[in-house]
């Protein structure tokens, strides 16, 4: 039996760093995913919220939470499900967003989209900076991602939709 | 009724929309028009599958018996299913999967904004995370009704015959029975009654600028918060419920 001695900063700070599945450049704190850690008697609560009602990474990111806890020496934890508040792309930090762009993902470049109708918004190219972009599809390789090209690098990029 | 049972059955009404639409348009994944079509109608899919999850999770948890959101979505008949008919029309060709698209996702848009005002603190929670989800639906449905009925020919031939055929099962989306009504009282339900004219409105504006007509009024079929379905969901469940049937509790 290993004796554990951790407050939930602790806990908190051992998790923050797990990164996203999908876009390993970023962590989930930064992502805004992990939202709270609790010690309840001897059980560590951990809540976090998924970016889109059906996305596929949250199972893994339990995973990954129980079993660094456990490597730690926290055997009994629970993660729990929020859907409130309703995750936005509003939480991405400038330093996420930074590390989204080096990774050739445009980062979402405004805050939270109330109108319905955004086609205008200007994407900028993350490979050459170019404002000369255009949408393929507002669905791309998973939920939070649309799909764009640069007509002046002819490349194509993934948008990270603002949410 | 209690309002723990009431709410149950919302849930599950709710559920089984999202889980049956979710199964429908996975049926087109590897078989999109275009690639980035059928990206998007799997996207659309995923999001619906996410959204019945957490409904008939949600639904479960009232039930108190136990069951998982897999038990509710795989180990019901016919019968107890109550998903709009509209959405368990087969697919038919593009145009008409976007004109059943763009029925509904009005209509959800419409629905979860008012939802999202519910004193259920469950089900707002979860019309808050759909109604950002439910906005690309629409968006990407409007998209593709211009290019279709302001298209060919026989685009906007075909566009027009989706609408037709299915206009027959919208009046359905805006009926309110005992349970509705007895949430409603509770500020826990929506009011469709109250959102059919925006409704049309809304439809009626799309379809004049992609050049296409409001289909004309005709006999309603409704039935399915009775567990009264079309012919097609059994096809459906037959499909989607064969694993679970055949081997109970199979897991991998």
């Amino acid at each position: 039996m290993v004796t554990v001695d951790l407050n939930t900063q602790d806990v908190y700070n051992l998790i923050a760093g797990i990164p996203d599945p999908e876009i390993p450049v970023i962590t989930i704190k930064d992502l805004g995913i992990l939202r709270d850690v609790k010690l309840v008697d001897d059980t560590c609560i951990v809540t976090i919220t998924p970016t889109y009602t059906a996305c596929p990474a949250m199972g893994m990111i339990e995973g990954q939470i129980k079993e660094i806890l456990s490597a730690h020496g926290i055997d009994k934890v629970k993660v729990e499900l929020t859907y409130t508040p309703a995750w936005t792309t509003d939480w991405l930090s400038q330093e996420a967003k930074a590390k989204l762009k080096n990774y050739g993902i445009a980062p979402p470049n405004h805050s939270s989209c109330s109108k319905l109708f955004s086609t205008a918004e200007v994407v900028i190219c993350p490979q050459c900076n170019s404002k000369h972009t255009t949408l393929i599809s507002r669905f791309g390789s998973t939920a939070c991602k649309a799909l764009y090209k640069c007509e002046d690098c002819k490349e194509t990029f993934d948008l990270f939709k603002c949410h | 009724m209690t309002t723990k049972d009431a709410t149950y059955n919302y849930a599950i009404r709710l559920g089984d929309n999202a889980l049956i639409l979710g199964h429908r348009l996975s049926e087109l994944c590897s078989k999109g028009p275009i690639l980035e079509e059928d990206l998007a109608l799997t996207n659309v899919a995923l999001d619906m599958i996410g959204r019945a999850q957490a409904l008939l999770k949600y639904a479960a948890e009232l039930e108190g018996k136990g069951h998982t959101e897999d038990d509710i979505a795989y180990r019901r008949a016919e019968i107890n299913y109550h998903n709009h008919l509209l959405i368990e029309q087969p697919n038919g060709d593009f145009a008409h999967t976007i004109a059943r698209q763009l029925y509904l996702s009005v209509f959800e848009y419409l629905f979860f904004t008012e939802l999202e005002k519910s004193k259920d603190a469950t089900l707002a929670a979860i019309a808050s995370k759909t109604i950002k989800e439910v906005k690309y639906h629409m968006q990407h449905a409007i998209d593709w009704s211009l290019r279709l009925g302001d298209g060919t020919a026989e685009s906007h031939k075909r566009m027009q015959k989706g609408l037709n055929d299915l206009w027959m099962y919208t009046g359905e989306l805006f009926e309110m029975d005992v349970l509705d009504t007895y949430l409603l009282h509770q500020h826990i339900a929506v009011d469709t009654i109250a959102l059919k004219a925006k409704w049309q409105s809304e439809i009626e504006k799309i379809l004049r600028e992609a050049t296409l007509t409001l289909p004309e009024d005709t006999y309603m079929q409704t039935g399915s918060k009775k567990g009264i379905h079309t012919e097609n969901l059994g096809h459906i469940l037959s499909e989607m419920q064969y694993l679970q049937r055949a081997y109970p509790d199979a897991k991998w």
